[in-house]
């Protein structure tokens, strides 16, 4: 047996490594065999590393056998397919192979016993396919690596574009204690094997292909070098050492070359693959079979009949225990996997999956109960044995004491977890369950930092593009500024308002005028009314005169559309003064109608004509009215103050129409003014009414606080509800004064550019405007702080609070930024400012940064 | 019946292995205590015994004080190896009181204070023999001279201090050396410094040790890394000034087999807990300690150096360990101190 041993090849060294008991001749000896089918099936979703696959069948389905029932979810995923014709009697969770005994979604499948397979479609002539087909053949055939890891061999066969492979590596080693599936599928299937390795050759073209097998496996030496004479592939015979059979330790062996930390082995020109693997591929291209089976290890002695089976996924354990001839009673600990990497089953529930390599189950004399861990000694022997080349010992203190960073910087996500530092600790220490924790500790805080990083990339991203919309709409303003200064003073724009007080005072001068003539008629004719008709002339001059007075206010510059506020008065005065007028002129009308005077009819339409004008003004003034309202109460009720104005609107739009409807009926000439009159109300009215909307909406929440903060005694919950709603009800009102104060700022500006009289009421209104307006956000910034405080309380929101310390950082930075910028331009003032803006932010920033810590700590995750 | 959920790995071994460790050390003194015992009779033995009995008795007091199991942690064995290297390394006409003093403050102060086993920073035997030299430094510089050993009943009357030991005492080689260096015609007539092949007798005690160290590398309870370092660093330093100036110092050969040289080597320098932990550095902490005792035997107070070098070494430890991390696989290079 000496001669086979021999290689040809320079074998290298790895460092340190151990040499556990083999325990391997319990069941190398017989070939491999089958079992009875189980009851069930149980086939997780995900059997391989990545995203686990997606079902495509329901409960009560019928499937074949190598149907596919479950597909590849993403890039690094694989299928699932039927091991057996059955029934889909359960999609759900199961225990599955996990260590921490977790159950994980799986297609539960109830055998028929036919074994009736899917329709196959072997690739005969695989080399004449290009590789993408054969590769996509792998993925869809669901084969994942076979050697305990279970990474989809279809992504790793996928090399980028230009990769040049210089060796192919097969990796038979199967260095673990206990474990000889690979050795039996070498002596009994090589030829199958080769077969496979030529299809991996053909889809990689590497310059070699070595096949590394330990040199306690004779046979299975013998086996190979047979079935691959002939070909171009090499058998190397390494030295038995654990872990041989680790994926960068083989390939140090092999080649000598080391996989980059944190890199894969196709960076140095290396393909790796487990010879289960190939034989699978070699089953999936030329016989069109899905991974539904693989060679087990099944040992340990509490079993009467320890060997290798060929088990379908998804058997449970436990099956094969009872075909093995388990002897419940000595049953002590199941491994899943080998014994230096494999983890313990707390049931043996648990199914058999893709990458489930051995099954040990062992009595309490064969594995015993760990002895208790003693202090580390700093002996070093784990040093010693170590394949990573790593400090073991260190790393098991900054584990220890979850010094995070520390144990990184002992390179411990290099750390492959093979366990040989464990197996010698003269202390009992369990090395590789300290590592694994503070992996996942490092892992957990990588996410959380990467998490953390995106939202402050995103919270700044935002910023700067409100900032430049900020920008844009200044620079828009100012044009627009610009653009109006340049139009001449005096030409303002045509308001409606004026535009009724003008119609107005051209009416009441025309009544007037028709006043005047009345007179001049009835003193000529001396009529008995002609005292009557001279003071109804004299009202009618003065309403006239008011009226041109208004239009003169109004055109002056005072009364733009957006305060009209201003010419209220005028507008009042000259309401009153047409109602007079009317007055006059219905007493008028009833005088002459009792005296029999021929000039009635004329009269009449003189005074409805004048009820027009004096509806025209009430409308006017409600107009006005209206139009201001808003802006001075909406405050304290802005709702009710619009439902008023939305009335009076209505019933002068109503009043303006009957008056417009009479005219016309009269034949009155101003008919034409009073219906464009009627159409102005109209829009004034549908405007208010849409206002009214706006402000139902937000009345709710407006006045949700009131009724909700009632019960005193109401609980947390509520109280945050109520906060919540308190918060939308004081940002709606804070909205709507934001833009009162915009809108009076505007007024004041074109106030100011119009050289109006009345600029200081002007001033005072904004000043008012804006002091609600920070009421408001003080009330509001309360409610915000309370609730944080509230958060912080909770400590239930770490995302908020993150975003939160976020925030306030980049804007505490900004700050610092600006301030650092003004220190060069010497404006003391500025700076000053900048300085105390900064302590501030800088006080915000630390309060939600000690809040988030605080929370963390709460919840053990300190950064 | 509940399986058992152990993490990997799943191996057969059973029982207490610090333990095991700590009995081999125990074993692999033998041979040097035979050596001392045939040639300055059994007042190292009686020290041994005592010093023993002492460090279980301190070791049980603190680690019940500390509420620890007290007969689990007695089992690792580690306060026999504390005490017994303690008492090698002390004088045989050491009265039971040295003993005492040395072997508690060894324990409680050394040892128990800082926590227990594994997390002491210094040799708490050589902290107790630095503590006793300073202290005492007549009685703990009081050797028989070789072939002269008293008689067991003489080695009782003096470790029970009542005996004048002045009626045994003789210099030993290092003292011989320190006090006639220079001196050529001196030196070639004293005949402590002419035995075998080094110092009369104490090269058959170093010998011994050396044995003894050669067992534990063979059982793998140490690494040569730190004996080799000693020994070559003793030897790198000793070899150049002797080929300089035969007179004034000491051939290597006899630094080699004098004193505590093979004991500290083989014994105390490779004492896990306080020694630097790569492989690098074991072989770096190991040549310090060779270079400090040359030094300090050749130009120092002291007539032998190697409980103050050890000690220099732990404090060097972290140090040398920080500095001579070994590359990981797949690393370009090793990490050299921050950088990351």
């Amino acid at each position: 047996m000496n001669a086979p041993l021999r290689n040809s090849r320079k074998i290298f060294d790895f460092h340190g490594g151990i040499h556990p008991p083999e325990n391997k001749t319990q069941s190398s000896g017989q070939p491999i065999r089958s079992v009875s089918l189980p009851e069930e099936l149980v086939l997780p979703l995900n059997m391989h590393i990545g995203a686990p696959a997606k079902p495509i069948v329901n409960v009560g389905d019928q499937v074949l056998k190598g149907q596919k029932i479950a597909d590849a979810n993403g890039m690094v995923s694989v299928p699932v397919h039927a091991p057996t014709s059955g029934t889909v009697v359960a999609i759900g969770p199961h225990p599955i192979q996990h260590p921490s005994g977790l159950d994980a979604p799986c297609i539960i499948i109830k055998p028929d016993g036919e074994e009736r397979w899917t329709a196959l479609h072997p690739i005969t002539d695989w080399h004449k396919c290009s590789p993408s087909v054969l590769i996509t053949r792998i993925r869809e055939a669901g084969i994942a690596g076979m050697g305990g890891a279970g990474f989809p061999t279809a992504v790793k066969m996928s090399l980028k574009e230009g990769t040049k492979i210089q060796q192919l590596l097969l990796n038979a080693v199967e260095c673990e204690p206990y474990i000889t599936a690979d050795d039996r599928l070498m002596r009994e299937r090589a030829d199958e094997i080769v077969r496979g390795i030529k299809i991996l050759q053909y889809l990689v073209k590497p310059a070699e292909t070595l096949v590394g097998i330990e040199d306690n496996k004779p046979y299975a030496i013998e086996a190979m070098r047979g079935a691959a004479q002939g070909t171009d592939i090499q058998i190397v015979v390494v030295p038995t050492k654990y872990p041989s059979g680790g994926e960068k330790q083989l390939i140090q062996l092999l080649t000598g070359k080391e996989v980059p930390s944190g890199g894969i082995p196709a960076q140095i020109g290396v393909v790796c693959q487990n010879i289960g693997s190939a034989l699978a591929m070699h089953r999936a291209i030329e016989f069109g079979e899905p991974l539904i089976s693989r060679i087990t290890t099944v040992t340990g002695d509490a079993l009467s009949n320890p060997g290798n089976i060929e088990v379908l996924l998804g058997t449970p354990v436990k099956h094969l225990l009872n075909e093995s001839g388990v002897k419940e009673n000595r049953l002590g600990r199941v491994v899943m996997g080998g014994p230096m990497m494999g983890f313990t089953l707390h049931t043996t529930n648990i199914p058999v999956v893709k990458t489930t390599n051995c099954i040990i189950a062992a009595s309490t004399n064969e594995l015993p109960e760990p002895a208790p861990e003693q202090p580390c000694i700093r002996c070093g022997s784990c040093a010693e044995v170590c394949p990573a080349d790593l400090l073991p010992q260190q790393l098991y203190w900054y584990s220890k004491t979850s010094d995070l960073e520390r144990a990184q910087q002992y390179n411990l996500m290099d750390c492959i977890e093979c366990g040989a530092c464990a197996y010698v600790c003269p202390s009992n220490i369990p090395l590789v369950q300290y590592y694994r924790f503070a992996k996942g500790e490092v892992r957990t805080q990588v996410a959380e930092q990467q998490k953390a990083d995106n939202a402050r990339l995103r919270f700044e991203a935002r910023q700067a593009r409100l900032e430049k919309e900020a920008a844009e709409k200044d620079a828009r303003r100012k044009a627009r500024l610009a653009a109006s200064k340049q139009k001449a003073a005096g030409v303002a724009a045509p308001s409606v308002d004026v535009k009724a007080l003008k119609a107005a005072s051209l009416e009441a001068s025309s009544a007037y005028k028709a006043a005047v003539k009345e007179l001049k008629a009835a003193q000529a004719d001396d009529a008995n009314n002609v005292a009557e008709l001279s003071a109804k002339v004299d009202a009618l001059k003065a309403k006239a005169d008011s009226a041109k007075a208004a239009v003169r206010d109004a055109n002056s510059g005072a009364a733009a559309p957006a305060a009209p506020s201003v010419d209220l008065k005028a507008l009042k005065s000259a309401s009153l003064e047409a109602s007079s007028a009317y007055k006059a002129a219905v007493k008028a009308v009833k005088a002459a109608e009792q005296n029999g005077d021929d000039n009635v009819a004329e009269l009449r339409a003189q005074a409805d004509s004048l009820k027009a004008k004096a509806d025209t003004a009430k409308a006017a003034v409600r107009d006005a009215n209206a139009g201001t309202a808003p802006a001075t109460v909406a405050a304290a009720d802005p709702v009710a103050e619009l439902k008023k104005a939305v009335g009076e609107a209505s019933s002068a739009y109503k009043a303006a129409v009957k008056a417009a409807k009479e005219a016309e009926e009269s034949g009155a000439e101003d008919a034409a003014a009073l219906r464009s009159q009627a159409d102005q109300l109209k829009a004034t009215a549908d405007t208010l009414k849409a206002q009214l909307r706006d402000a139902k909406d937000a009345a709710p929440a407006a006045t949700a606080p009131a009724p909700t903060s009632a019960p005193a005694a109401a609980p947390e919950k509520d109280h945050t509800a109520e906060r919540a709603a308190k918060m939308k009800a004081l940002k709606t009102s804070y909205n709507m004064l934001n833009k009162m104060l915009k809108d009076s700022n505007a007024a004041l500006e074109r106030a100011e550019r119009e050289g109006s009289d009345n600029l200081d009421a002007q001033r005072a209104r904004v000043e008012d405007v804006k002091r609600q307006a920070d009421a408001a956000r003080n009330e509001l910034n309360d409610l915000v702080d309370q609730a944080k405080a509230g958060i912080r309380a909770s400590g239930s929101d770490l995302k908020t609070m993150k975003l939160e310390a976020a925030r306030t950082e980049s804007a505490l930075r900004k700050k610092m930024k600006e301030l650092d910028e003004m220190k060069k331009s010497a404006d003391e003032e500025r700076i000053n400012v900048l300085y105390q803006e900064r302590d501030l932010l800088k006080r915000e920033a630390d309060i939600a940064a000690n809040a988030l810590k605080s929370a963390l700590e709460e919840q053990g995750l300190t950064e | 019946m509940a399986l058992i959920t152990v993490s990997s790995p799943h191996t057969t071994k059973k029982g207490n292995h610090t333990g095991a460790f700590m009995r081999q050390v125990i074993y692999a003194t033998a041979p040097g205590l035979a050596a001392l015992t045939w040639l300055f009779g059994y007042g190292t033995l009686l020290n041994v015994c005592f010093a023993v009995l002492v460090a279980v008795g301190c070791e049980a007091l603190f680690l019940r004080a500390r509420g620890r199991d007290v007969s689990f942690y007695l089992s690792d064995f580690s306060a026999v190896v504390t005490a017994l290297l303690l008492a090698l390394a002390m004088p045989p006409t050491s009265p039971w009181w040295l003993i005492l003093i040395g072997t508690a403050f060894a324990i409680i102060i050394a040892k128990q204070l800082y926590g227990g086993l594994g997390m002491n920073p210094f040799n708490p035997a050589m902290v107790g023999y630095v503590l006793l030299l300073i202290s005492f430094p007549v009685e703990m510089t009081r050797w028989i001279a070789p072939h002269e050993a008293p008689a067991l009943s003489d080695s009782i009357q003096i470790f029970l201090g009542q005996t004048n030991v002045d009626a045994f005492s003789g210099a030993t080689p290092l003292d011989t050396m320190r006090t006639w260096a220079g001196n050529a015609e001196q030196l070639s007539n004293q005949p402590i410094l002419h035995g075998a092949f080094a110092g009369e007798g104490w090269e058959w005690v170093n010998a011994a040790f050396l044995l003894g160290g050669l067992y534990l590398m063979w059982r793998r309870i140490i690494t040569w890394h730190i004996p080799a370092g000693v020994l070559a660093g003793l030897t790198a330093i000793a070899l150049p000034f002797w080929l300089f100036d035969s007179v004034r110092f000491a051939d290597p050969l006899f630094h080699l087999f004098s004193g505590a040289a093979m004991l500290g080597a083989f014994f105390i320098a490779t004492d896990p807990v306080s020694a630097a932990t790569s492989r690098n550095g074991r072989l770096i902490f190991g040549a310090l300690i060779g270079v400090l005792v040359w030094v300090i035997r050749t130009f120092g107070g002291y007539p032998d150096a190697m409980a103050f070098a050890v000690l220099l070494m732990n404090l060097a430890a972290p140090t040398i360990d920080y500095y001579t991390q070994p590359r990981t696989y797949g690393h370009k290079a090793a990490h050299r101190g921050a950088s990351k």
